[in-house]
């Protein structure tokens, strides 16, 4: 079964993302990364941008309106997504209470569509 | 009623439900098995108590108050809930029960056997702890899911699931026959255990699952000591929290740093729980052969002779671990071997213990991880230390230990 795990930051943890490797916040990071690989429960995962370089775009009665910044102004955003494969839910939240970023923003555990569906989907 | 001894009448109620709850629900439920009920009904009497008791006073016998009340809404409650051929039996067992009631105040008390009831082998063992906590102290399911990762609506189908298991799958409340007592008697104290939850409480890893609940731990420990005065076992696991509670406070800077125990000041550490850990241990240590808790209980009374000796005697501390690996060879207790034999015979000899133990089974044991990055860093081989650690990092859940790991990394 797959879950992602959908990680929101708070503004502060963006400030915080640089690219310094020796960075320990990076280093909890990439620790946790390896974890996953380790225990054979990684599929995939990427960070997202922040969100001030968000364009969001919807289609009203054939108008078309396009809006600068992210879908909706919340104080936590959408920093990255993490996918597992896991036996149950309860695997899924052992493994969003070990992640860097539930500590300081959240993580939200969700269950991918039925494959069926997601075929659908993308063919 | 002015508005302090209204909050009075409050505490009253607190205090009683707090210290009558499970009596009272074990009460009400040993003879129809039907706990969600019982519950229920005594919820209705302590609601009921918050608005009777500041008009009228706090009744003389305010448990016995509570357990008259609570019988007259769980007649109610049976009466609507079941078809009324079907509650018959449940209904004549509870009118038998308040006839023999009216003639004395007194009650016994059936929380033992709630506590076995609750770690039933019936009852999947992961709802032994949350049904403890719920029925016998009264906690609500959202606190309980939180202490055990779950989320709230998910707890409270499995406590509702594991109540309907025992009204209607034949669990009888009873305390077991010599004959099975042990290994039921290890059920309960395992599950009292998990609420603790402190599994491993040394060097860099910390189990921190269940924490909040480590003072409900400790009531339900008293609780069964009470019970069952001369079960040394039960006095083992009691000595065992005891110890680990003393050190609490120890266990973090003002600025909210980790520290490991070894550079713990035993300053910080709670004499009088110590104190009290020793008296229970001392009374259990005339059975033998000890058992799992004694053992697990010893090994911490020597980690606290270092606020009266200045130093951990290691070897001590391996040969309690080397009895308890005869006994419950878990991957807590070889890892902890691992660890003591690193300190009593050098870092290469705890190394040959962890290589020993089955790569398949660590491969989310956060302690195992932190005991290997720890020896591995003291015999100098950086590059294997450093991606112990980060194993160790990756599956640590608290923030203060991922910072402490990483620093030690460096």
């Amino acid at each position: 079964m797959q879950f992602a795990l959908l990680i929101y930051h708070r503004p502060e943890e963006f400030g915080m993302r640089k690219n310094d490797y020796n960075d320990p916040h990076l280093g909890a990071w990439r620790a946790y990364y390896k974890a996953l690989v380790e225990a054979g429960v990684y599929v995939g995962a990427n960070a997202l941008e922040v969100p001030e370089t968000a364009t969001t775009v919807r289609l009203r009665e054939a108008k078309r309106s396009v809006q600068d910044g992210p879908f909706a102004e919340t104080k936590e955003q959408l920093g990255g997504f993490i996918i597992l494969e896991l036996p149950s839910v309860d695997a899924a939240l052992e493994w969003a209470a070990r992640c860097p970023g539930a500590s300081i923003g959240a993580v939200e555990v969700r269950p991918l569509a039925p494959e069926a569906m997601r075929r659908g989907f993308t063919g | 009623m002015n508005g302090s001894s209204q909050e009075d009448t409050h505490r009253t109620v607190e205090r009683v439900a707090r210290e009558s709850y499970g009596r009272l629900v074990a009460y009400l439920s040993s003879h129809t098995r039907d706990v969600a009920s019982a519950q229920d009904a005594l919820s209705n009497a302590l609601v009921s108590a918050l608005t009777t008791w500041p008009r009228d006073g706090v009744p003389q016998n305010p448990e016995a108050w509570l357990l008259t009340t609570a019988r007259h809404s769980f007649v109610d409650l049976v009466r609507h809930q079941q078809v009324a051929e079907a509650s018959e039996p449940t209904l004549m067992l509870l009118r038998r029960d308040s006839a023999e009631m009216n003639l004395s105040l007194e009650f016994p008390d059936e929380r033992l056997k709630l506590l076995f009831v609750c770690a039933h082998p019936a009852i999947d063992p992961a709802m032994h702890t949350p049904l403890m906590l719920q029925t016998v102290l009264g906690l609500d399911a959202a606190r309980i899911a939180h202490a055990f990762l779950v989320s709230p609506a998910t707890m409270g189908q499995r406590l509702v699931r594991a109540k309907t298991k025992i009204r209607d799958g034949g669990i009888q409340f009873e305390v077991p026959e010599e004959r099975e007592l042990p290994q039921r008697l290890d059920a309960v104290l395992e599950a009292i255990y998990a609420a603790f939850g402190i599994a491993w409480d040394d060097l860099a890893g910390v189990d921190q699952r269940g924490r909040d609940l480590s003072e409900e731990a400790i009531w339900l420990g008293r609780v069964l000591k009470e019970l069952m005065r001369g079960e040394a076992e039960v006095r083992g696991l009691l000595a065992l929290m005891l110890h680990c509670e003393a050190r609490r406070r120890a266990r973090r800077a003002p600025d909210g740093r980790y520290i490991p125990l070894s550079e713990q000041d035993p300053q910080q550490w709670s004499r009088s729980l110590i104190e009290e850990a020793e008296c229970h241990l001392a009374e259990a240590s005339g059975r033998r052969p000890a058992g799992r808790f004694q053992l697990e209980a010893a090994i911490q009374s020597v980690h606290a002779e270092r606020a009266r000796s200045g130093r951990t005697e290691w070897a001590a501390i391996m040969v309690f671990y080397e009895r308890l690996m005869h006994i419950s060879p878990t991957l807590g207790t070889r890892t902890g071997y691992a660890a003591a034999v690193g300190e009593a015979n050098g870092p290469e000899a705890g190394l040959a213990v962890l290589d020993g133990i089955d790569p398949n089974d660590v491969s989310g044991y956060q302690p195992y991880w932190a005991v290997r990055a720890h020896l591995l860093q003291q015999l100098r081989k950086t590059s294997e230390a450093a991606d112990a650690f980060d194993r160790a990092i990756g599956l640590a859940e608290d923030p203060a230990v991922r910072q402490f790991l990483l620093q030690r990394r460096g």
